[in-house]
Protein backbone atom coordinates (compact mmCIF):
# COMPACT_ATOMS: atom_id res chain seq x y z
CA UNK A 1 0.00 0.00 0.00
CA UNK A 2 1.48 3.28 -1.02
CA UNK A 3 2.00 6.30 1.23
CA UNK A 4 -1.33 8.31 1.22
CA UNK A 5 -0.66 12.27 0.23
CA UNK A 6 -2.34 15.22 0.75
CA UNK A 7 -2.66 17.80 -2.29
CA UNK A 8 -3.38 20.85 -2.79
CA UNK A 9 -4.15 23.70 -5.31
CA UNK A 10 -2.97 27.17 -4.61
CA UNK A 11 -4.28 30.00 -7.06
CA UNK A 12 -3.43 33.81 -7.29
CA UNK A 13 -5.60 36.51 -8.15
CA UNK A 14 -4.98 40.25 -8.15
CA UNK A 15 -7.43 43.41 -7.32
CA UNK A 16 -6.49 46.70 -6.29
CA UNK A 17 -8.46 48.61 -3.46
CA UNK A 18 -8.37 52.26 -1.33
CA UNK A 19 -8.66 51.56 2.34
CA UNK A 20 -8.12 53.99 5.61
CA UNK A 21 -7.62 52.96 8.76
CA UNK A 22 -9.37 54.86 11.25
CA UNK A 23 -11.93 54.03 14.31
CA UNK A 24 -14.74 56.65 14.22
CA UNK A 25 -14.74 56.16 18.65
CA UNK A 26 -10.71 57.14 18.31
CA UNK A 27 -10.12 60.66 18.34
CA UNK A 28 -7.97 62.02 15.35
CA UNK A 29 -4.56 61.71 17.77
CA UNK A 30 -5.68 58.46 18.54
CA UNK A 31 -6.00 57.17 15.20
CA UNK A 32 -2.79 58.78 14.37
CA UNK A 33 -0.82 57.14 16.89
CA UNK A 34 -2.61 53.48 16.03
CA UNK A 35 -2.82 53.71 12.22
CA UNK A 36 0.03 56.22 11.29
CA UNK A 37 -0.31 57.29 8.17
CA UNK A 38 -2.54 54.73 7.32
CA UNK A 39 -5.09 56.89 8.91
CA UNK A 40 -4.67 60.24 6.22
CA UNK A 41 -8.17 61.17 5.84
CA UNK A 42 -8.56 60.51 2.22
CA UNK A 43 -7.29 56.98 2.03
CA UNK A 44 -4.45 55.16 -0.06
CA UNK A 45 -4.48 51.81 -1.80
CA UNK A 46 -2.69 48.76 -2.74
CA UNK A 47 -2.40 46.67 -5.29
CA UNK A 48 -2.77 43.21 -3.54
CA UNK A 49 -2.20 39.72 -4.41
CA UNK A 50 -4.32 37.15 -3.20
CA UNK A 51 -3.51 33.38 -3.10
CA UNK A 52 -6.28 30.76 -2.61
CA UNK A 53 -5.40 27.26 -1.78
CA UNK A 54 -8.06 24.11 -1.68
CA UNK A 55 -7.46 20.94 -0.81
CA UNK A 56 -9.36 17.34 -1.14
CA UNK A 57 -9.29 14.51 -3.03
CA UNK A 58 -7.42 14.26 -6.69
CA UNK A 59 -10.75 13.14 -9.33
CA UNK A 60 -9.03 10.41 -11.18
CA UNK A 61 -11.30 11.36 -14.16
CA UNK A 62 -10.21 15.14 -14.23
CA UNK A 63 -6.52 14.86 -12.32
CA UNK A 64 -7.96 18.09 -10.00
CA UNK A 65 -9.17 18.77 -6.68
CA UNK A 66 -11.12 21.48 -8.02
CA UNK A 67 -11.73 22.74 -11.74
CA UNK A 68 -10.33 26.57 -12.64
CA UNK A 69 -13.69 26.48 -14.73
CA UNK A 70 -15.40 26.75 -11.18
CA UNK A 71 -12.65 28.36 -9.05
CA UNK A 72 -12.14 31.19 -11.00
CA UNK A 73 -15.55 32.51 -11.67
CA UNK A 74 -16.49 31.54 -8.32
CA UNK A 75 -13.41 33.96 -6.26
CA UNK A 76 -13.92 36.31 -9.11
CA UNK A 77 -17.51 36.87 -8.26
CA UNK A 78 -17.33 36.88 -4.88
CA UNK A 79 -13.85 38.64 -4.08
CA UNK A 80 -12.71 40.11 -7.37
CA UNK A 81 -15.53 41.80 -8.56
CA UNK A 82 -16.65 42.86 -5.02
CA UNK A 83 -13.25 44.40 -3.86
CA UNK A 84 -11.03 45.50 -7.35
CA UNK A 85 -10.97 49.22 -7.99
CA UNK A 86 -13.20 50.05 -4.81
CA UNK A 87 -12.86 51.96 -1.65
CA UNK A 88 -13.33 49.34 0.70
CA UNK A 89 -14.02 51.64 3.79
CA UNK A 90 -17.09 52.79 1.96
CA UNK A 91 -17.91 50.39 -1.34
CA UNK A 92 -17.42 46.75 0.91
CA UNK A 93 -20.41 46.68 3.85
CA UNK A 94 -18.52 44.80 6.21
CA UNK A 95 -16.05 47.47 6.21
CA UNK A 96 -18.17 49.78 7.38
CA UNK A 97 -18.07 48.24 10.58
CA UNK A 98 -14.68 46.50 10.66
CA UNK A 99 -11.48 48.35 10.10
CA UNK A 100 -10.18 47.03 6.59
CA UNK A 101 -6.70 46.18 7.85
CA UNK A 102 -5.13 42.83 5.36
CA UNK A 103 -5.86 41.11 8.83
CA UNK A 104 -9.71 41.92 8.66
CA UNK A 105 -9.81 41.81 4.75
CA UNK A 106 -8.59 37.99 4.84
CA UNK A 107 -10.60 37.15 7.35
CA UNK A 108 -14.04 38.58 5.38
CA UNK A 109 -12.11 36.62 2.16
CA UNK A 110 -12.46 33.61 4.16
CA UNK A 111 -15.62 33.87 4.75
CA UNK A 112 -16.37 34.64 1.25
CA UNK A 113 -14.75 31.72 -0.26
CA UNK A 114 -15.63 29.21 2.48
CA UNK A 115 -18.91 28.07 1.08
CA UNK A 116 -17.02 26.47 -2.23
CA UNK A 117 -18.60 23.64 -2.92
CA UNK A 118 -16.56 21.54 -5.07
CA UNK A 119 -13.16 21.61 -2.38
CA UNK A 120 -12.03 22.52 0.96
CA UNK A 121 -10.97 26.02 1.57
CA UNK A 122 -7.87 25.31 3.14
CA UNK A 123 -6.12 28.68 3.61
CA UNK A 124 -6.01 32.25 1.86
CA UNK A 125 -3.13 34.40 2.00
CA UNK A 126 -3.44 38.23 0.89
CA UNK A 127 0.06 39.91 -0.08
CA UNK A 128 -0.72 43.55 0.61
CA UNK A 129 2.79 44.91 -0.51
CA UNK A 130 5.49 42.80 -1.47
CA UNK A 131 6.89 43.53 2.17
CA UNK A 132 3.68 42.39 4.36
CA UNK A 133 1.60 39.19 3.61
CA UNK A 134 -1.49 37.80 5.56
CA UNK A 135 -3.14 34.76 6.14
CA UNK A 136 -6.16 33.29 7.48
CA UNK A 137 -7.16 29.28 7.95
CA UNK A 138 -10.19 29.35 9.68
CA UNK A 139 -8.54 28.86 13.01
CA UNK A 140 -9.62 31.38 15.63
CA UNK A 141 -7.12 31.70 18.30
CA UNK A 142 -7.12 33.79 21.75
CA UNK A 143 -7.30 37.15 21.44
CA UNK A 144 -4.98 39.50 22.74
CA UNK A 145 -6.48 41.17 25.29
CA UNK A 146 -3.33 44.01 25.79
CA UNK A 147 -3.84 47.51 25.04
CA UNK A 148 -3.46 47.94 20.74
CA UNK A 149 0.27 48.58 20.14
CA UNK A 150 0.65 51.38 17.76
CA UNK A 151 3.63 51.36 15.15
CA UNK A 152 2.90 54.32 13.58
CA UNK A 153 3.36 51.97 10.37
CA UNK A 154 0.97 51.03 7.86
CA UNK B 1 14.06 20.61 12.42
CA UNK B 2 15.53 22.21 9.37
CA UNK B 3 13.88 22.06 6.12
CA UNK B 4 15.77 22.34 3.21
CA UNK B 5 14.26 23.33 -0.40
CA UNK B 6 15.91 22.77 -3.60
CA UNK B 7 14.09 24.10 -7.22
CA UNK B 8 14.70 22.69 -10.18
CA UNK B 9 12.87 24.11 -13.86
CA UNK B 10 11.40 21.88 -16.54
CA UNK B 11 9.66 22.72 -19.74
CA UNK B 12 7.17 20.51 -21.05
CA UNK B 13 3.78 19.99 -22.85
CA UNK B 14 0.32 18.23 -21.96
CA UNK B 15 -2.96 18.76 -22.82
CA UNK B 16 -5.77 17.27 -20.81
CA UNK B 17 -7.89 14.46 -22.36
CA UNK B 18 -10.14 11.98 -20.74
CA UNK B 19 -10.95 8.98 -23.27
CA UNK B 20 -14.03 7.94 -21.69
CA UNK B 21 -15.50 11.46 -21.61
CA UNK B 22 -17.50 12.55 -25.18
CA UNK B 23 -15.54 15.09 -27.23
CA UNK B 24 -18.25 17.99 -25.89
CA UNK B 25 -17.31 16.87 -22.33
CA UNK B 26 -13.92 16.54 -22.73
CA UNK B 27 -14.18 20.89 -24.03
CA UNK B 28 -16.61 21.45 -21.30
CA UNK B 29 -14.46 20.36 -18.51
CA UNK B 30 -10.87 20.78 -19.44
CA UNK B 31 -11.58 23.78 -21.60
CA UNK B 32 -9.05 24.95 -23.89
CA UNK B 33 -6.51 22.95 -21.82
CA UNK B 34 -8.14 19.75 -24.49
CA UNK B 35 -6.71 21.29 -27.23
CA UNK B 36 -5.22 18.34 -29.06
CA UNK B 37 -2.01 19.56 -30.29
CA UNK B 38 -1.23 20.33 -26.08
CA UNK B 39 0.26 23.65 -24.86
CA UNK B 40 3.06 23.75 -22.04
CA UNK B 41 4.62 25.21 -19.41
CA UNK B 42 7.64 26.11 -17.59
CA UNK B 43 7.48 23.91 -14.42
CA UNK B 44 8.99 24.92 -11.52
CA UNK B 45 9.71 22.11 -8.87
CA UNK B 46 10.29 23.38 -5.30
CA UNK B 47 11.61 20.01 -3.40
CA UNK B 48 11.84 20.04 0.93
CA UNK B 49 13.52 17.94 2.73
CA UNK B 50 12.91 18.30 6.58
CA UNK B 51 15.97 16.64 9.36
CA UNK B 52 18.22 17.67 11.57
CA UNK B 53 21.57 18.96 10.40
CA UNK B 54 25.00 16.30 10.58
CA UNK B 55 27.04 17.20 13.71
CA UNK B 56 29.98 16.71 11.23
CA UNK B 57 28.87 19.13 8.05
CA UNK B 58 26.53 20.76 9.58
CA UNK B 59 24.23 19.50 6.88
CA UNK B 60 20.16 17.80 6.44
CA UNK B 61 21.68 16.29 3.28
CA UNK B 62 24.41 17.56 0.44
CA UNK B 63 22.24 19.82 -1.52
CA UNK B 64 24.37 19.12 -4.72
CA UNK B 65 23.20 15.26 -3.91
CA UNK B 66 19.49 16.24 -4.10
CA UNK B 67 20.11 18.11 -6.70
CA UNK B 68 21.53 15.35 -8.67
CA UNK B 69 18.23 12.86 -7.53
CA UNK B 70 16.02 15.85 -9.13
CA UNK B 71 17.97 16.09 -12.16
CA UNK B 72 17.54 12.29 -12.46
CA UNK B 73 14.59 11.73 -11.78
CA UNK B 74 12.24 14.44 -12.90
CA UNK B 75 14.64 16.71 -15.47
CA UNK B 76 15.78 13.51 -17.38
CA UNK B 77 12.21 12.23 -17.24
CA UNK B 78 10.34 15.14 -17.85
CA UNK B 79 12.38 18.29 -19.35
CA UNK B 80 11.15 18.72 -22.90
CA UNK B 81 8.82 16.19 -22.85
CA UNK B 82 5.07 15.65 -23.57
CA UNK B 83 3.68 14.26 -20.40
CA UNK B 84 0.97 12.95 -21.69
CA UNK B 85 3.19 10.22 -24.41
CA UNK B 86 6.24 10.39 -23.12
CA UNK B 87 6.16 9.44 -19.16
CA UNK B 88 5.48 6.43 -18.08
CA UNK B 89 4.83 7.24 -14.73
CA UNK B 90 1.84 9.50 -15.72
CA UNK B 91 0.25 6.69 -18.14
CA UNK B 92 -3.43 6.84 -17.86
CA UNK B 93 -3.61 9.83 -15.34
CA UNK B 94 -4.66 13.89 -16.80
CA UNK B 95 -1.26 15.31 -16.54
CA UNK B 96 -2.60 18.06 -14.29
CA UNK B 97 -0.82 20.07 -11.61
CA UNK B 98 -2.13 18.13 -8.65
CA UNK B 99 -1.38 15.00 -10.51
CA UNK B 100 2.22 15.33 -11.77
CA UNK B 101 3.35 16.71 -7.85
CA UNK B 102 1.92 12.94 -6.88
CA UNK B 103 4.04 11.42 -9.18
CA UNK B 104 7.15 13.34 -8.24
CA UNK B 105 6.72 12.65 -4.69
CA UNK B 106 6.29 8.99 -5.40
CA UNK B 107 9.82 8.98 -7.70
CA UNK B 108 11.45 11.46 -4.60
CA UNK B 109 10.41 9.76 -1.81
CA UNK B 110 12.93 6.69 -1.57
CA UNK B 111 15.61 8.27 -3.42
CA UNK B 112 16.06 10.68 0.21
CA UNK B 113 18.46 8.54 1.88
CA UNK B 114 18.98 11.40 4.52
CA UNK B 115 16.02 13.57 5.70
CA UNK B 116 12.60 12.94 4.71
CA UNK B 117 10.62 14.26 2.40
CA UNK B 118 8.44 17.08 3.70
CA UNK B 119 6.72 18.76 0.58
CA UNK B 120 6.87 18.82 -2.90
CA UNK B 121 5.61 22.06 -4.67
CA UNK B 122 5.34 21.94 -8.11
CA UNK B 123 4.70 25.37 -10.23
CA UNK B 124 2.79 25.47 -13.38
CA UNK B 125 2.82 28.97 -13.68
CA UNK B 126 3.26 32.17 -11.40
CA UNK B 127 -0.29 31.65 -10.42
CA UNK B 128 -0.66 27.82 -9.62
CA UNK B 129 0.83 26.07 -7.72
CA UNK B 130 -0.05 22.50 -6.39
CA UNK B 131 1.39 20.93 -3.12
CA UNK B 132 2.02 17.28 -2.08
CA UNK B 133 2.79 16.38 1.32
CA UNK B 134 2.47 13.00 3.42
CA UNK B 135 -0.82 12.90 5.00
CA UNK B 136 -0.61 12.82 8.67
CA UNK B 137 -2.17 10.04 10.58
CA UNK B 138 -5.74 9.96 11.27
CA UNK B 139 -6.34 13.07 8.68
CA UNK B 140 -9.63 12.84 6.35
CA UNK B 141 -9.38 13.85 2.89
Amino acid sequence: MSQALKVSLTRRYRFAASHRLFRPNFSEGENQRIYGKCSNPYGHGHNYSLEVTVSGTVDPATGMIANLGDLDPFVDREVVQAFDQKYLNQEVSEFREAVPTAENICREIYRRLKPFPPARLERVRLQETSNNSFEFDGEIGERDERAPQGTGQP
Amino acid sequence: MIRVTRKIEFSAAHFYHNPSFSAEENRRVFGKCNNPHGHGHNYVLEVTVAGEPDPDTGMVLDLKELKDILQREVGERMDHRHLNYEVPELAGQIPTCENIAQVIWRLLEPKIAKGKLDRVRLWESPDLYADCTAQSSGEGV
